[in-house]
């Protein structure tokens, strides 16, 4: 069987979850196996084998970390060469649009980004992709070369389909050109405690609407609530209401839970565009006309009913968000806090 | 130092897009603009320009009659002059094809910065300044949330999945610049009559030296076999508040297993 070459990204938590994702979706196209930089454990390897890899290859060169994505690049491109696999799969993201992109044009390969699907349709690998802001589906065959396709976060749910992987490790001569870019400072993420934005089951975002950056808090006591991430728009991230990694939308976050709160959120196509496809959307907005009411299961409420969970302080931002749902109620209340 | 943007005419995010027979985009059906994304780059350009980093600024754009208008409008905020790539076999390029085009259109400028939008309104691949910077030879530093150029080098700092990064590049390079960046400013009456006088060159691929059968569809590595309206939502429960919309909330929420 042909091999399918999935680049695995490893976190200091082990395998990222978005990775397993791609190994489920080789599994379809063929055997997966596993390209890892840097130093797997013994656990990582196992996990990659629990999800179906059937080889894994570790790139352990300093390289990869001194310099930005080339060397990843290339020892895609290297690997590629030698396994001529029935496609390359990455997950979208910054890095992974640049890999992706690089090894397109140096394996002149048709490309197609952003998946939330992939399959084989007669020979031919295909991806389905949500389009122009999440207004359409596309499908689209890949006719050249090796598919590249880079896979969004969440397309699909990681299963669990044990193999014993082979494990080698991969020497790559890296061009000079690769050595271009230097990563002069790695900062990781501030941890929230909460879940990761897109890996989260229930995410609860804050808009506009919630008046000042104070405001956020409310989001924030129902996220924890709800055991959910916090989400925002690009608008109160500019203001530095909240911080940028946690913007949702075009040129932010796509999520899906299965349960998005969008409090003060407009709901303007692009912010549409990472939400819309969540799985029940939940919109609290004192404008009626708000957009996000087109595409929202419910629209919230004012009074905290009994017995249900609730953040351990009331807020009643002066400027706070209000559960109302028509524009003629009074704006009173602080945010629901069901 | 040369700055060379690039700029993409798009269609109007927020009009009903419509699509060709052969799936493509029908881009005569929808109004178009410079897209939004490519402005954050014109601004980063006309700042470097006023600093005295940069000498002067050339935006390429490959695209139909219309994309002109893009142009203009990227010479109005700022910048010296453009180039129009126009050819009826650009017709259903991809972006690896497109990406050659604009690389020779860089070459046949020259360029010691190249400078592009996050991605594209309208592709929203975010591919192209990794494909162009692999064409030309050009070092890449994606995604700035900040730029800053420092004599034969340039450094940003970029927000990826695992974090925050600083990365530094010699130049020439490719840098795409993101929203995270201030908005373009808004140009004076007197700019974007000035920018009227602005030279635009218009080429085509044969001006390039790209053959035809390089691009199109007809080159393209995908071949977009559907295109349908996304499946619209069912409608959702509307309750006007009366009081007791929290506790409905919260019934809606439990039934849905979340409480
Ligand atoms: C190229 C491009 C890319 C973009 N990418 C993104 C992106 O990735 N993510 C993103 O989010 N945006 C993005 N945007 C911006 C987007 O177009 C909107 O401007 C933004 O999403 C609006 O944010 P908002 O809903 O917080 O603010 P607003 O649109 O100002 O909405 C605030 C809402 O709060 C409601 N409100 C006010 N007070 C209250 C109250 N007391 N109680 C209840 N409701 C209240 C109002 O009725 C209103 O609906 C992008 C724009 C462009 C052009
Ligand atoms: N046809 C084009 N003409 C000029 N620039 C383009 C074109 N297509 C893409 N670009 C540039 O490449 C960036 C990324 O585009 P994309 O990879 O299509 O998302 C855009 O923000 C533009 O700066």
């Amino acid at each position: 069987m042909t091999a399918v070459l999935v680049l695995a990204d490893l976190t200091p938590s082990g395998v990222r979850k978005a990775s397993l994702e791609l190994l489920t979706i080789a599994r379809g196209l063929g055997e997966p196996a596993a390209l890892v930089f840097g130093s797997p454990s013994e656990a990582d390897i196992a996990t990659l084998g629990e999800y179906g890899a059937q080889s894994v290859y570790v790139v352990s060169s300093p390289e990869v970390d001194q310099y930005l994505s080339l060397p990843k690049a290339e020892a895609v491109v290297d690997l590629a060469g030698r396994l001529q696999p029935a496609a390359i799969l990455v997950t979208s993201g910054p890095e992974g649009k640049d890999i992706a992109a690089r090894a397109a044009v140096r394996l002149g390969s048709g490309i197609v980004t952003d998946a939330i699907g992939v399959s084989l349709d007669g020979g031919r690998v295909t991806a389905t992709q949500s389009v122009v802001a999440g207004q359409f589906h596309a499908t689209t065959a890949i006719t050249k070369g090796i598919p590249v396709v880079t896979v969004r976060p969440n397309a699909v749910s990681a299963e669990p389909a044990p193999a014993s992987p082979t494990v080698e490790s991969l020497e790559v001569a890296f061009s000079d050109a690769a050595k271009g870019a230097t990563v002069t400072a790695r900062e990781p993420k501030a941890s929230s405690g909460r879940p990761d934005l897109t890996d989260a089951a229930v995410v609860v975002a804050g808009g506009r609407g919630v008046g000042s950056a104070e405001g956020m808090a409310v989001i924030e006591q129902l996220a924890d609530a709800l055991g959910g991430a916090v989400g925002a728009t690009r608008a109160i991230t500019d203001l530095s209401w909240a911080s940028h990694d946690l913007q949702v939308g075009q040129t932010g976050k796509t999520v899906a839970p299965s349960l998005y709160v969008a409090a003060g959120v407009s709901g303007a196509i692009q912010h549409r565009a990472g939400m819309q496809s969540s799985k029940t959307i939940v919109a609290v907005n004192k404008d009626p006309k708000a957009p996000i009411f087109q595409i929202s299961d419910f629209r919230g409420g004012r009074r905290p009913p009994r017995g249900a969970p609730r953040p351990g302080r009331r807020t009643r931002p002066a400027q706070g968000l209000t559960g109302q749902m028509t524009t003629e109620a009074p704006l009173r209340q602080g945010l629901p806090t069901c | 130092m040369k700055i060379v943007v690039l700029v993409k005419y798009v269609p109007e995010p927020t009009a009903t897009w419509k699509f060709a027979p052969d799936h493509t985009l029908d881009r005569s059906a929808v109004d178009g603009r410079l897209s939004e994304l490519d402005e954050y780059a014109v601004e980063q350009a006309v700042r470097l320009v006023e600093s005295g980093a940069a000498s002067e600024v050339t935006y390429i754009t490959v695209g139909p009659d219309k994309a002109r208008d893009g142009l203009q409008k990227a010479l109005a905020i700022g910048g010296t002059a453009a180039i129009h790539v126009s050819d009826e076999a650009m017709h259903g390029s991809d972006s690896v094809a497109t990406s050659l085009v604009l690389a020779k259109a860089v070459e046949r400028v020259g360029a010691d910065l190249v400078l592009t939008g996050l991605g594209s309104t309208d592709a929203e691949m975010s591919v192209i300044p990794s494909m162009v910077a692999d064409r030309l030879g050009f070092h890449q530093a994606t995604f700035a949330g900040e730029l800053t150029v420092d004599g034969g080098s340039v450094s940003i700092s970029r927000t990826t999945d695992a974090g925050t990064e600083r990365v530094t590049a010699a130049l020439p390079a490719v840098v795409s610049i993101t929203d995270q960046t201030p908005e373009a400013r808004y140009p004076a009456f007197r700019a974007i009559m000035m920018a009227k006088k602005k030279p635009v060159e218009r080429l085509t691929l044969a001006d390039l030296g790209v053959d035809a059968s390089a691009v199109g569809l007809a080159a393209a590595g995908t071949q977009v076999l559907s295109i349908t309206p996304s499946p619209a939502r069912a409608a959702g429960t509307v309750v006007t508040d009366d009081g007791t919309g929290a506790a409905q909330l919260a019934d809606f929420l439990a039934g849905r297993g979340h409480l």
